[in-house]
């Protein structure tokens, strides 16, 4: 038995556990450089502003409509992620957190009645920290993830299934006939693990709810689309065929890519740019533990704006595999120099960390060159005191210096306090 | 003592060299710190301020309602939000899109938010109005210098 929590709008929410006054109005909260909408309050779906619908689009019928936009504020939202997650675990013994805002748990040994528990917990997270979130309860993770779809769309467009099934769902408790009825509302489209282009296939197939979905038989699925479908099609059966999963794998690759707020020209900005990206991707590779191989970067136009366009990106690889910053940092410098070309209006530039090892595996070689220079824990102070004084409070001089000079830099001009994180940033209560 | 020389060990014979193994570690000198069983975590004010990490959030006081109850203008109030609030309790709430810190009056069916200070009065609910307790003020922080 399988539960998935989802907090409800969940960037939305977070914004207004600390500014009371939006409840009221319809949100969206936008991406970096303030560009697509990433999280609409209910007000503003009801509006039909869409998920990534890009801002210069919408925000004319946003205006009118006295839509509130802000500027993605990852810092706020990643420690009310924590808290989150930290009160749902308390549903089962093992949980997952499978993104910023959904976590499943194992509800495996736990007796009694799971809606009551679910609502238990949906209530503390509320009252804990303010975020509404949704619950699905069902036998397998896939069909979890239904169940949440069905606990939030009956909770936000009543009518759509059944009310005692809004905000905690459990389809394992629902009688057959009801379960069946369930999943003929539901549209494929919807189903965890099928995208657009699967669920396109399946309608044309005459495949248009769940309920046609499950009665067909794996074998024909599997014959007839894939492998992957047919798992998708046993666990909408009831058939647990994805296991929970602990700790994330490793990454393979380490991408830190930025869209700048204004066009860059120069080499001198771009350099200071991939700079910082090199150096951020460094500190997540240490934080992994791991070494890179190769190192990618790469700068492009923007093919939105009008002028010459030009798109590169250079390998580099590295002599010994590292996770030295001012050596990422070098090799990520000297393959910008070979693809930069003058003359264009740069938007985008990114580092890529590739051929990632475990940080413990040394590669023994032949001592044809001197050894590298011993830095101590020179990274690891590095990273201490960025964490602890700031992101940014030391860095290599080729970055450049926060201010003016800076042009390439995030635009976020829309952006909330980090109020649960910066002491000069505390919300203030009135006495 | 017999001197029977047991088959496997290495017999001593003077002038040679006998072989050890090396032994990794330490062996620590002079006398272990009388202390060493009675180490214990230091005082560490998130255990007396902070009962419910994931539930407490900080509100900086600004205004001077509230001076008679031990809150003053600049105060960083600690709020834990997983307490059930009671009649006396501070509390942090919302009120008209705002948020401020009264004292719950909660007595005879009547609920009011109440000042610390006889300048400022109560605020008070008509029915059907809502009120949002945001969290009960645990801990009142005021730093001297």
């Amino acid at each position: 038995m399988f539960a998935l929590v989802d907090g409800n709008n969940f960037y939305v929410s977070c914004e207004r556990a600390f500014r009371p006054a939006l409840k009221t109005r319809p949100v969206v909260v936008l991406s970096n450089n303030d560009g697509c909408a990433i999280a609409r309050s209910n007000e503003a779906k009801a509006l039909g502003i869409r998920m990534g619908a890009p801002w210069f689009e919408c925000r004319q019928l946003a205006e009118e409509h006295g839509v509130v936009a802000l500027s993605a504020n990852f810092t706020l939202y990643g420690d009310m992620s924590n808290r989150m997650m930290s009160i749902a675990a308390g549903l089962g013994p093992a949980q997952e957190i499978y993104s910023i805002d959904e976590s499943f748990i194992d509800l495996t040994g736990i007796r009694g009645n799971l809606a009551k528990r679910g609502q238990d917990v949906r209530e503390r997270i509320l009252q804990w920290i303010g975020i509404p979130t949704g619950i699905g309860i069902a036998l397998t993770k896939t069909l979890a993830k239904l169940a949440n779809h069905i606990a939030k769309s009956a909770d936000r467009k009543p009518g759509s299934y059944p009310p005692e099934l809004a905000r905690v769902c459990n389809l394992a408790a629902l009688p057959a006939a009801d379960l069946d009825a369930v999943l003929q509302a539901t549209d494929v489209g919807e189903v965890w693990g099928i995208g657009r282009r699967i669920a396109k296939q399946l309608r044309d197939e005459g495949v248009v709810d769940v309920l046609q979905l499950i009665e067909i038989d794996p074998a024909t699925i599997r014959r007839r689309w894939s492998v992957v479908l047919e798992r998708t099609v046993r666990e909408l059966q009831g058939q647990a065929c994805i296991a929970m999963e602990d700790a994330p794998p490793p990454k393979q690759e380490i991408a830190y890519t930025r869209s700048f707020g204004q066009p860059v020209t120069s080499l001198y900005e771009l350099t200071q740019a991939v700079t910082e990206f090199a150096s951020g991707a460094g500190a997540k590779l240490r934080l992994q533990g791991g070494l890179a191989g190769q190192i990618n970067v790469f700068i492009h136009t923007s093919p939105f704006r009008q002028g010459p366009q030009y798109s590169n990106s250079a390998l580099v690889p590295l002599r010994r595999p590292t996770a030295d910053t001012p050596v990422l940092v070098r090799a990520a410098v000297r393959g910008l120099q070979v693809i930069y070309r003058p003359g264009f209006h740069y938007i985008k530039a990114g580092v890529m960390l590739l051929d990632l090892q475990d940080g413990t595996i040394e590669q023994g070689e032949l001592d044809l060159e001197d050894e590298p220079i011993a830095r101590g824990d020179l990274m690891g102070t590095l990273d201490k005191l960025n964490d602890r004084y700031g992101r940014g409070t030391v860095l290599l001089a080729s970055a450049g210096l926060e201010g003016k000079q800076r042009s390439w830099a995030m635009r976020q001009n829309l952006l909330t306090p980090q109020y649960t994180t910066r002491w000069a940033d505390l919300p203030v209560a009135r006495a | 003592m017999n001197s029977v020389c047991p088959v496997n060990a290495i017999a001593f014979i003077k002038g040679e060299k006998l072989l050890l193994a090396w032994v990794e570690g330490t062996v620590p000198a002079g006398f272990p710190s009388p202390a060493a069983d009675f180490q214990v975590k230091r005082h560490d004010l998130n255990d007396l301020l902070i009962t419910h990490p994931a539930a407490t959030f900080m509100w900086q006081a600004r205004g001077f309602s509230m001076v008679e109850l031990g809150i003053e203008d600049g105060d960083v109030l600690v709020c834990n939000r997983a307490l059930i609030p009671k009649h006396g309790d501070r509390v942090v709430a919302e009120v008209d899109g705002d948020f401020t810190v009264k004292q719950l009056y909660k007595r005879n069916g009547v609920v009011q938010l109440r000042s610390g200070n006889p300048t400022f009065p109560p605020i008070l609910f008509r029915d059907g109005q809502t009120m949002t307790i945001c969290g009960v003020v645990t801990a009142s922080i005021k730093l001297f210098r």
